[in-house]
């Protein structure tokens, strides 16, 4: 066999081992990477949870966690829901078009009930949970046309009654709204989508 | 190299003859087959509805043994009854509880039932298998039950509905040694010998795959592995004859 | 990319490195099947690194959540099963490769002048590998995990003096604690493998230093050709990296085999006892260390104090062949007082048999580090010693073995042939002994055949 011939062999053999031995550690790299995954504890930690939302008065908030988050269950009066509307030309993405939402809650009041919302309290720039600044009005210095909503205190992201942002602050969409469903009128899931939505 | 070999051979020769017999309770030997779901989902269901009322199995999520095991979770929850957390529902992710209180069992029993997740590791199979058959009356026990593999277990007949009543009879050789020499049957259960040893397999089956979930799994992947392996050798092997051609 | 590597190069010595340790390292061209462990060492080693950082990414060190931790791995988290068992496999497996690789080092002399320091820090590797391991087997906190560590760390207590302090303060408590269990995370996660990595690192130094011994026991090193390359000598990339993939692989298989069809390996690797959470009430009917120290683990049980006149006998043996070796009267005079001084230890009954137990054991890994001088024969490899060295090294092999096995059963076991268990591990200790004590005069009578030139293939 000449020279050449042996040298060819050889590079095919080189690149055959070396490939397979690439394929070889990419297999063993994939259970080890897979392992940092959330593990089936922290998956049952993540189950829905049940929350009973008939004592909450007319325009309070109460916050349950789910999944290590705090979500938020804001029953709005007429009147919060009304300031919905006058907000619309100030927030950045009024009908929810690139927020993160099931399908079933209105791309607008983004509630499938208007009366009660239920949203992520974590602002979408970098994972701080906004304070209420519910009353309408300059409190807390949030400007005289305040019509209320939530405020982060980490980089001044301002948010609706519906948790939509405002423009020209650095959280980019608005707040998630989880998936959630009604048991009955008084008690609602959150984690389980509604049924019948797709 | 030979020598070398044959000093190896000569070192391992009396290893084998030292390699003599033990002792213990004799154990009956169960033939466990993990893929046999049928088998599993009967010894789960034994399991969840008898032992599971005093004995834990706190490693072990409901949601994992209904996947495992070939059951939906709406079906573990209608066939196996009383699954549900402190809050009285059904939690598809939660562990394998006991329903009985740690207090309560010390009170009734005078220890606490030891988690049961990985016994068929520690006691192993066979002997699982053995113990849950070798249940005997006896007035003498706090619990009026003993066991010829445990022998003043506190633990007492829970199956005995289904097993029926024995009695041992043991013999005295004349060291004054007592030894077993079988079972009388008192009172005849629900299923017939050959019907509760076939459930004790099947639960001795699930006990098993309880202990080792993975052992699922473990067998198939590995055939994958060696093949891969193989296949990786040829290639590496051709590689070194390929370069060591040169060398003389 | 050459451009890179010029970049770097003109930093930092890149090639200069490769070259030394890898192209231009001339190792000899006839290592044959027992040159594979030293590579393979390394490959466990690194396997026990990586699957070592994810266990402790979900491991806890606390006597209340150790235990339910490990199943936690072995359930819940992804894959954490297959990490685990790699571990667990891993460390048996490295005293596999480890033994083998010193069983080399011993058959062909590769512990002989100039390689004594390489023998040296590989037994100070082995001695922090067995604290390595003793420590993380005590992590999962299963029955065995405890009572072990409970009995291994009470055999500092058998020093005179300050022994009980010495063990409790290894312990941090009275009894093995949540104390002890968090220290020997720490050591076994993070001191006890930084000291193993620069052994190692120290080890490969000083074997290229002096290069590699081959079967044959040449020093290739005497014969260069004219570019000054040893004419034995092959450079170790490519020829060993191509070969030793090829021991990796089989040795791969081998591992695989045993993660996924015999993790537990019948009991050895995972015993069942360990099986049950620590209970300090109660203690497992079998106390027995993992396999790997069996052997040592027998020399402590074989020492009771009816044993104590053989090992004189031992003593005054080797010193009478000792004062018959040399004609020097200084050196006489060393010899007899050493044994007089160890004579009247044994016999006086002022050490308790216990504490020569003890002594003994740690004696068993000690001797080790002298081997380079206890030897005097001529020729390095077994190839050309004669049969009073074999006859010799096979009774090592055997009391090793059969030490091993007698550790692992309880020393109350009668049913073995001829004597009790307990006789036969005296024996065999004595035997063990022997083997490192005798050898500066065996290895001077063995008749020894002509060693070649050059290496045979």
């Amino acid at each position: 066999m000449s020279k050449q011939g042996v040298d060819r062999t050889r590079r095919r053999l080189l690149t055959i081992t070396t490939g397979i031995g690439a394929v070889g550690v990419g297999f063993v790299a994939a259970p080890f990477v897979i392992s940092m995954m959330p593990s089936a504890r922290a998956k049952a930690a993540g189950a829905p949870v049940e929350v009973d939302i008939s004592k909450i008065e007319p325009g309070m908030k109460i916050t349950v966690e789910w999944r290590g988050k705090p979500v938020w269950i804001l029953r709005r009066t007429k009147e919060m829901l009304a300031s919905l509307k006058k907000v619309e030309p100030e927030v950045a993405d009024p009908h929810s078009k690139k927020s993160e939402q099931p399908t079933y809650v209105d791309p607008d009041n983004r509630a499938s009930k208007p009366e009660y919302l239920v949203v992520l309290g974590v602002c979408t720039h970098l994972g701080c949970s906004p304070k209420d600044r519910l009353e309408p009005g300059n409190v807390g210095g949030m400007g005289d046309d305040w019509q209320g909503g939530f405020f982060c205190p980490c980089h001044g992201s301002k948010f609706d009654l519906a948790g939509r942002v405002f423009k020209n602050v650095p959280a980019p969409t608005n707040l998630p709204i989880p998936p959630y469903s009604y048991l009955t009128d008084s008690r609602i899931v959150i984690g389980v989508d509604q049924k019948g939505a797709a | 190299m030979k020598k070398v070999l044959i000093t190896i051979m000569l070192a391992l020769a009396p290893a084998m003859v030292f390699a003599a017999g033990g002792h213990g309770a004799k154990l009956d030997h169960v033939k466990v087959d993990l893929h046999d779901q049928v088998a599993l989902q009967n010894g789960a269901k034994i399991f969840v509805n008898y032992c599971l009322s005093c004995h834990s199995a706190s490693y072990m999520r409901y949601n994992r043994m209904a996947k495992d095991i070939g059951l939906t979770e709406a079906q573990v929850a209608e066939y196996m009854g009383f699954i549900t957390d402190d809050q009285g529902k059904f939690k598809s992710g939660a562990l394998m509880k006991a329903t009985i209180n740690a207090g309560e069992a010390k009170a009734a029993f005078n220890t606490v039932p030891p988690d049961l997740s990985v016994v068929a590791r520690s006691r192993g199979a066979d002997w699982f298998y053995t113990y849950m058959r070798s249940f005997y009356r006896d007035e003498k026990t706090p619990s009026g039950w003993n066991n010829v593999v445990f022998p003043n277990v506190s633990m007492p007949h829970v199956l005995w509905s289904m097993q029926g009543t024995n009695r041992a009879m043991f013999e005295t050789d004349e060291h004054g040694a007592k030894h077993f020499e079988g079972f009388e049957v008192v009172k005849p259960g629900s299923m017939t010998d050959k019907e509760f040893d076939k459930s004790m397999r099947d639960l001795t089956t699930f006990m098993v795959y309880m202990g080792e979930p993975a052992r699922l799994v473990r067998f198939q992947l590995g055939i994958y592995v060696l093949l891969f392996l193989a296949f990786f050798g040829v290639f590496a092997y051709l590689l070194k004859k390929n370069y060591w051609k040169d060398v003389h | 990319m050459q451009k890179l590597i010029n970049w770097i190069d003109e930093r930092f010595p890149l090639i200069e490195t490769f070259e030394y340790h890898m192209s231009k390292y001339y190792a000899p061209k006839n290592f044959n099947f027992w040159y594979y462990f030293g590579v393979l060492s390394i490959v466990v080693l690194v396997i026990q690194i990586i699957t070592g950082i994810f266990l402790t990414m979900h491991y806890k060190p606390d006597t209340g959540l150790a235990f339910a931790s490990v199943e936690y791995i072995m359930r819940d988290v992804e894959w954490g099963w297959l990490i685990r068992y790699m571990h667990s496999t891993g460390a048996s497996m490295f005293f596999v490769v480890v033994y083998l690789h010193m069983y080399r080092g011993v058959i062909y002399g590769s512990y002989r002048k100039p390689r004594e320091l390489l023998w040296i820090i590989g037994v100070i590797i082995f001695i922090a590998l067995m604290a390595e391991a003793f420590m993380g087997y005590l992590l999962p906190w299963g029955n065995m995990s405890y009572w072990g560590a409970q009995v291994i760390i009470s055999l500092f207590d058998a020093i005179p003096g300050v022994g009980p302090v010495l063990s409790e303060w290894i312990r941090g408590d009275f009894v093995v604690s949540d104390a002890t269990l968090n220290r020997f995370f720490a050591f076994h996660v993070i001191a006890v493998p930084l000291v193993l990595i620069v052994l190692v690192f120290l080890h490969l130094v000083a074997l290229h230093a002096v290069g590699s011994n081959n079967p044959d026991g040449v020093e290739i090193k005497k014969n260069k050709d004219e570019n000054g390359i040893p004419k034995d000598g092959i450079a170790f990339h490519p020829y060993y990296t191509v070969k030793d993939i090829v021991g990796v692989v089989v040795f791969l298989m081998l591992f695989s085999a045993v993660v996924f069809f015999a993790p537990t390996m019948g009991g050895l690797f995972l015993e069942p006892d360990n099986f049950v959470p620590a209970n300090i009430l109660q203690t497992p009917p079998h106390i027995v260390p993992l396999w790997y120290f069996t052997p040592f683990y027998s020399v402590l049980r074989a020492v009771t104090s009816d044993f104590l006149p053989y090992v004189a006998g031992l003593v005054a043996v080797v010193t009478v062949l000792a004062y018959l070796d040399t004609k020097d009267t200084i050196r006489r005079i060393i010899y007899v007082a050493v044994a007089v001084v160890l004579a009247f230890g044994l016999l006086s009954g002022l050490l308790e048999a216990k504490v020569w137990g003890v002594i003994l054991m740690g004696a068993s890994l000690v001797v080790m580090f002298f081997l380079s001088w206890l030897d005097r024969s001529p020729v390095k490899s077994i190839r050309y010693r004669g049969w009073i060295y074999k006859l010799a090294l096979a009774i090592f092999v055997l009391s090793f073995v059969v030490l091993g096995y007698l550790g692992m059963k309880s020393p109350s076991d009668i049913d073995l042939i001829l004597f009790k268990n307990v006789i036969w591990a005296q024996i065999f200790t004595l035997l063990y002994f022997a083997f490192f004590f005798l050898m500066p005069f065996y290895t001077k009578w063995d008749k020894t055949k002509p060693v070649p030139e050059r290496v045979t293939s």
